[in-house]
């Protein structure tokens, strides 16, 4: 039977729609096959090799089929942790398939996919757009089950998560799991006084107000708010944009999830101000795919807000506060949570960075003035308003004002969210969460900063151990070098593939990790993983490839026994390739021992 | 608008408003080596071999403007090194056989190989395997020697905009797709264009080959970057 094509038409044929047209062809048909990529590219004036870049840079949109529904694993470290395998292995029986294919009678593919914001709640995977948290090697081979028996996965959603997780309109198993609320994000918040206050203040005095209150940048650069929103605010032209990046990718980062899920009037609220500000009359909030399903509730609240005055035209009744929001989803990629990449992506197109200078304030979204902020620094940003800068100032560090939402995983009693001040120690953390005898502490998530007990007592703040917000605990029994490959593999799978050094250098020096890893390494590999590390953050074009090599780095400085402990000491070199073990096989069948026993390098 | 000032390994150098390094610094009789850029298409920063160090920080000349003032250091032994190390992270990368390609000789990459004069790489090899596409009436992609520049992807356009090569996937995996469709409309000037701008010998046109013989190509007869280095700016 012929595939009715029709639902195209339904789509403007402009090539921006590209992300939106090839969401719904991989909905309605589970992939993308040849003759998809064919209509799309006619209809939207796309080669049909355009298409294809675009298909094969996300994760959830595929050339090849999917499966009538398509299970997403979470493969993160911490999941991991919590059991993956066993439960991959319950799927994988009950399917009839491995992980990357799709069963025998088309009905699920098993596929894994990279940290999707439950690492509080692992293992967690997402099957056809619905969050299945805490999985259990028996709640797996269920859902199989029931797909085969003609349920849904939203049918087999059962005892839902707490606070607005239970409403109607998100109806999600997820838990929000917030162990400590502070006094900014989840302090008592007026509705619409944020906007109120901007109203009557002048632009400037906006602008003022944040810069005196020293908020930074909460994705995890630190770029002073106020200063973005000068810049942006100086360039000419009518047409300004207000973008939020809400595409959290980070292993172990989750804060923003709860965030949009439980204060998204104080978010929205930060946008309209920050568009207040720089002069933007649209706003945009780019939304992972990975939360997809909080969309619905995220339409509800702007229209609840329009209605209510305070979004749309002449917000809270001031003459010339327009401003209003439209969200935009990704489709699976961490690096669309660079902001120049988001701005691509945002676009329809394949997620890729842009070369700087210009910057987004100068040629951001459809080449408009764009402040990029993150949802944390939005949803900020309008407390300070309401409380103003000096209250904001005093709480924190002198350099570091204000508090930061963490989200914490790992080895550690109490898994969530917590609201504490900057400074805060590692270790008054690790007591607030329940991780007595941690080994180390991933600050700021694999791009971050692996931190031994020595280091418990740094501060958690801009000027010692920055951090967008993961922190994953490891327990005494983990190993630390089986983390770094993770995290690694990680990078490899996420960086785009535009610039050499990430691209290839990745790949090469996750190579060079496994020699040592598996004690075919000397001093001379560990003194080339340092210097390749070097190599890759020095000339990478990006934010991902200039820290991709932190997992090695951060753990040669802080765990160097670990490494000396693997390497074959008093040797100059160790081959990786061993060709005795190589030929085993072969000398077995011929009846024969290998005769190069050791290296011909000795 | 006047000129702006600033140095190159400390030689006064002038540029244009608006000039990248890489460009002020060829018409100061400066040779940064570059793969991925051409002049006259937008500078894409991919290869990073024009990697240099200003104010302490690096950055890629072909995509950054000169600023009055700005001190470039150009050729410190660790930037050098930084340099033939991404040279060998691309032929570890592909499969790159110099002496049964037809590029050699014209071809850029082993040209700044000879360069840097990298024997063996850092680097051990990774052996991809890569599919070669010859659909096409007129040109042969063969991905083995393809650096992904975008050299191709960048200039290579049917008449209406779109392109004819584009990136596909993503990370390691990444490559250049051609688009069957629109590469059998090539001209026979478009797919002698596209093999001449591909800078290694993933381009190539069909049923020609080898009509200027190894021994008398471009950097047979003088190294990359010496035309510059020996121009009027010098």
């Amino acid at each position: 039977m012929a595939q009715d094509y029709t639902f195209l038409l339904r789509h403007p044929k402009d090539p921006a729609a590209l992300l939106d047209v090839l969401r719904d062809a991989q909905a309605r048909l589970g992939h993308v096959p040849d003759e998809a990529v064919a209509r799309i590219a006619s209809h939207l004036k796309l080669s049909e090799a355009e298409v294809r870049g675009a298909v094969t840079f996300y994760h959830f949109f595929s050339l090849a089929p999917r499966g009538r529904s398509t299970v997403y694993l979470n493969d993160s470290i911490t999941s991991r942790m919590g059991g993956r395998a066993a439960v991959a292995q319950a799927f994988e029986e009950e399917a009839g398939c491995r992980f990357g294919q799709v069963s025998p009678d088309g009905r699920v593919g098993l596929f894994p996919t990279s940290c999707i914001g439950m690492n509080d709640q692992e293992p967690s995977a997402i099957v056809d757009g619905v969050v299945f948290p805490r999985l259990t090697p028996a709640k797996a081979k269920d859902i199989v089950r029931g797909l085969r028996a003609g349920k849904t996965a939203r049918d087999q959603v059962d005892a839902l998560g707490d606070g607005a997780n239970q409403s109607d309109l998100v109806r999600s198993m997820v838990a929000n799991n917030i162990r400590r609320r502070g006094p900014v994000l989840f302090g008592p918040h007026q509705p619409g006084s944020a906007v109120r206050k901007a109203a009557g203040l002048k632009p400037e005095q906006v602008i003022d107000e944040v810069k005196r209150s020293g908020l930074l940048g909460r994705g995890g650069a630190g770029f002073p708010t106020a200063l973005k929103w000068e810049f942006c605010r100086r360039e000419k032209g009518a047409e300004h944009y207000v973008v939020c990046n809400a595409d959290e990718g980070e292993p172990g980062t989750f804060k923003d999830r709860v965030i949009l899920t439980e204060l998204p009037r104080l978010l929205f609220e930060g946008m309209a101000v920050a568009g207040y500000a720089v002069g933007a009359g649209r706003g945009v909030l780019y939304l992972r795919a990975e939360y997809a399903y909080l969309r619905d509730h995220l339409e509800a609240v702007l229209a609840a807000m329009r209605t209510e005055g305070l979004l749309g035209r002449a917000i809270a009744g001031a003459k010339g506060f327009d401003f209003d929001i439209e969200i935009k989803s990704g489709a699976g990629a961490y690096i669309c949570g660079e902001e120049s990449a988001l701005l691509e992506s945002a676009e329809g197109k394949r997620g890729e960075p842009r070369d700087r200078p210009p910057f987004p304030v100068q040629f951001g979204y459809l080449g408009k003035p764009t402040t990029v902020n993150n949802v944390e620094t939005l949803a900020t940003a309008a407390r300070i308003l309401v409380e103003g800068a000096a209250w904001f100032k005093a709480l924190g560090t002198p350099q570091s004002a204000g508090t930061k939402l963490l989200s914490v995983s790992g080895d550690c009693a109490r898994p969530g969210v917590y609201e504490v001040e900057f400074g805060l120690t590692v270790a008054g953390l690790l007591d607030l969460a329940g991780g007595a005898g941690a080994k180390a502490v991933q600050v700021g998530g694999p791009s971050g900063n692996c931190v031994a007990p020595a280091g418990f007592s740094r501060k958690l703040c801009f000027s010692d151990l920055p951090t967008g917000g993961s922190i994953i605990v490891f327990g005494p029994d983990r190993d630390i070098l089986e983390i770094v490959g993770s995290f690694m593999d990680f990078f490899v799978e996420e960086s785009c593939g535009w610039c050499v050094p990430c691209r290839a250098g990745n790949v090469l020096l996750k190579k060079k990790f496994e020699k040592v890893a598996g004690g075919k390494g000397t001093a001379e590999d560990l003194r080339d993983l340092e210097a390749w590390g070097r190599l890759i953050k020095s000339t990478s074009r990006c934010g991902l490839g200039q820290t991709s090599p932190n997992p090695i780095l951060t753990t040669l400085k802080n765990f160097p026994e670990l490494y000396e402990a693997r390497i074959q000491k008093g040797r100059d070199f160790v081959p990786e390739f061993d060709l005795a073990a190589a030929i085993q096989d072969g000398c077995t069948a011929a009846g024969r021992q290998p005769e190069c026993k050791e290296s011909l390098h000795e | 608008m006047s000129d702006i000032r600033f140095t190159i390994d400390g030689k006064e150098c002038l540029a244009k408003p608006g000039q990248t390094i890489v460009e002020a610094a060829k018409a100061n009789g400066v040779y940064i080596p570059v793969l991925c850029h051409y002049e006259g298409l937008k500078p894409v920063g991919a290869c990073r071999i024009c990697t240099v160090r200003a104010g302490g920080r690096f950055m890629a000349a072909c995509t950054q403007p000169v600023a009055e003032g700005l001190a470039v250091e150009n050729s410190a032994p660790d930037l050098e090194d930084m340099r033939k190390a991404i040279v060998e992270m691309l032929f570890v990368e592909g499969n790159h056989f110099c002496p049964s390609c037809e590029k050699s000789g014209n071809c850029e990459l082993q040209a700044l190989a000879y360069r840097y004069r990298m024997a063996v790489p850092r680097f051990p090899y990774l052996w991809p395997r890569r599919e070669l596409d010859a659909s096409a009436p007129r040109l042969m992609l063969e991905r083995n020697r393809c650096v992904q520049c975008q050299r191709c992807v960048r200039a290579v356009r049917a008449k209406d905009g779109r392109k004819v090569f584009a990136l596909v996937d993503r990370g390691g995996r990444v490559t250049i797709d051609m688009d069957a469709k629109l590469a059998a409309r090539l001209s026979e000037a478009e797919a002698r264009k596209a093999m001449d701008i591909c800078p290694v010998g993933a381009i190539l046109r069909k049923e020609t080959g080898f009509a200027v013989p190894i021994g008398k190509r471009k950097y047979d007869a003088a190294p990359i970057g010496s035309e510059i280095e020996k121009g009027p700016g010098r």
